[in-house]
């Protein structure tokens, strides 16, 4: 501010001074102009864009859903094998966790891989916070969450998951929560951890010990109040209130397999895409080719709905009305739709072998849907169950549209 | 209906795996590249697409050293319990299995 208080002295300027200025001013417009328009991008929103996945080659596709077009093709992101993507409050960048530890920052306006940093050996998903600022990944090796400024992807914090016992534990169900929160399971601990970054130089991390075996993935309410965590080597799930974190860690749906054998899982179950639907929140249950409904006022089961094979996701459409189901190997060229007023399937289809992900438009008039071995993406109708178009895309399989920029735990 | 055919569709599976000698040399060329397939996307889903690991331990070929063959057969027929490792063995057949084993131990690439 003091340096712009000092008054110019350019009346007294000598001419040569003065040419001397003129062509610099010109030349470095001329040097702005053309910058500007190599990286200025045709003017249009984002709103409608979004990413899809393609595992093998590590490359993506950029979509957009008004026309249903693929925009561009981006190579370089390493091992996509597990992937997923959170978007920048402004919906123009996305940034994309893969397997192999690569944090990678797209340009969705310009096509382009901006950033990437190698930010550990192995990974499993990210998240956003609450303000945009910061991006944490989930670490399977070494187990922990690392946290980068979504700006630069320069370090920040580093969480390594040394649980009670000492061992250091993978990291799964990493979500974002209101006031500045990552919340996070220790999968081989059984714990859960909430590292507050309200002050992002101090982070202060609260740990739940004990809260179950082998926690496998989570989910956090759409409010951003309760985080649950799916148990792998229990029947139940470990709910936390983040409105109450005091109270601990309470188990929900214990024993809703009744202590029945369960069936080989070829595929772990998502609770990212969790269905809140109405009155209900519908889960995929583990090990088992059943839907659970749970009542969240009361967090007990309301009733099951039986189903092709084991759930992977189950996903609510954007009004709640409808939730899409697709299936674990072998049984996994499957879609079923369950209606969320009578709790019965009214739709089933075969879109192709390996059906592996579903994603809403943000209102929910169409539902894209990933099947690798066609090497295809097929969008539907969701009210006539219509096929409307199918894009080409190698072996595809998150698709992440830009509307999750602006959810809690997306 | 469709769990009916499925069971039918099991029982000639297994019955036809009956009357093939188990561990009878290597599956046939269009089995293999479906079992290739397979190692690669839906084991892949656990241990990486490049068997570097995932929530399932790493399988490249140093880590499957001092792991005998039919260890490693057995643990993809019969799983591991108290771990996420399912049993194979309703989906695969014994030799599918140790030819498996071969591959990961030579490595499949990239």
């Amino acid at each position: 501010m003091k340096a712009l208080m000092t008054p110019v002295q350019t009346p007294s300027m000598a001419p040569l001074n003065r040419f001397l200025l003129l062509v610099t001013v010109v030349l470095l417009a001329a040097v702005i102009t053309r910058i500007a328009g190599a990286e200025q991008p045709a003017a249009r929103g984002t709103g409608d864009l979004g990413v899809i996945i393609e595992r093998t080659t590590g490359t993506i596709k950029i979509i957009e859903t008004s026309n249903r077009t693929a925009i561009a093709n981006i190579a370089g992101f390493g091992d996509l094998s597990h992937a997923s993507v959170v978007f920048s409050r402004d919906q123009r960048y996305a940034f994309i966790f893969g397997r192999d530890g690569g944090l990678s920052k797209v340009d969705l306006l310009t096509g382009k891989l901006v950033n990437r940093v190698m930010q550990a050996g192995n990974s499993i998903g990210g998240a956003i916070s609450q303000d945009g600022t910061l991006i944490a990944v989930s670490n399977y090796k070494p187990g922990g969450v690392r946290v980068f400024d979504s700006k630069t992807l320069e370090p920040v914090a580093d969480i390594p998951a040394i649980a009670a016992d000492g061992d250091r534990s993978k990291v799964v169900g990493l979500v974002d929560a209101p006031g500045q929160l990552f919340v996070f399971s220790l999968y081989d601990a059984g714990e859960i951890w909430i590292a507050d970054f309200k002050d992002r130089d101090n982070p202060h991390i609260t740990k739940f010990t004990g809260i179950g075996e082998l926690p496998y993935d989570a989910l956090v309410t759409g409010d951003g109040r309760y985080y649950i965590a799916g148990l792998f080597g229990e029947d139940g799930l470990a709910k936390l209130d983040l409105w109450h974190p005091e109270k601990g860690v309470a188990r929900i749906l214990d024993g809703y397999g009744r202590g029945e054998q369960k069936l080989p899982v070829y595929k772990m179950p998502h609770l990212e895409g969790w269905a809140r639907a109405g009155d209900y929140i519908f889960l995929p249950a583990v090990g088992r080719h059943e839907v659970l409904v749970l009542d969240p006022r009361t967090w007990t089961e309301v009733g099951r709905v039986p189903v092709h094979g084991q759930p992977v996701f189950a996903v609510g459409r954007p009004d709640g009305r409808q939730v899409w189901v697709n299936f674990a190997h072998p049984l996994n060229d499957t879609v079923q739709v369950i209606d969320t007023d009578s709790l019965k399937i009214i739709h089933e289809f075969k879109p192709g072998k390996a059906v592996l992900h579903l994603e809403f438009t943000p209102r929910g008039e169409q539902v894209w849907i990933s099947v690798r071995d066609a090497n295809r993406v097929d969008i539907y109708d969701t009210r006539t169950f219509e096929r409307l178009d199918s894009l080409d895309a190698k072996t595809p399989s998150g698709i992440f549209l830009t509307a999750r920029a602006h959810r809690i735990g997306l | 209906m469709l769990r009916q055919g499925l069971l039918a569709a099991g029982l000639f599976l297994a019955a036809t795996a009956l009357a093939v000698p188990a561990l009878a040399g290597p599956p046939p060329a269009q089995r293999q590249t479906d079992l290739l397939y397979l190692l690669k996307q839906d084991c892949g889903s656990c241990h990486g697409l490049t068997m570097k690991g995932g929530l399932g331990p790493p399988l490249l070929p140093e880590n499957l050293e001092g792991r005998d063959d039919e260890t490693l057969t057995q643990i993809i027929l019969d799983g591991l319990s108290g771990t996420p490792m399912p049993p194979w063995r309703p989906l695969l057949r014994p030799r599918e299995a140790a030819w498996m084993v071969e591959q990961l131990r030579e490595g499949l690439g990239p």
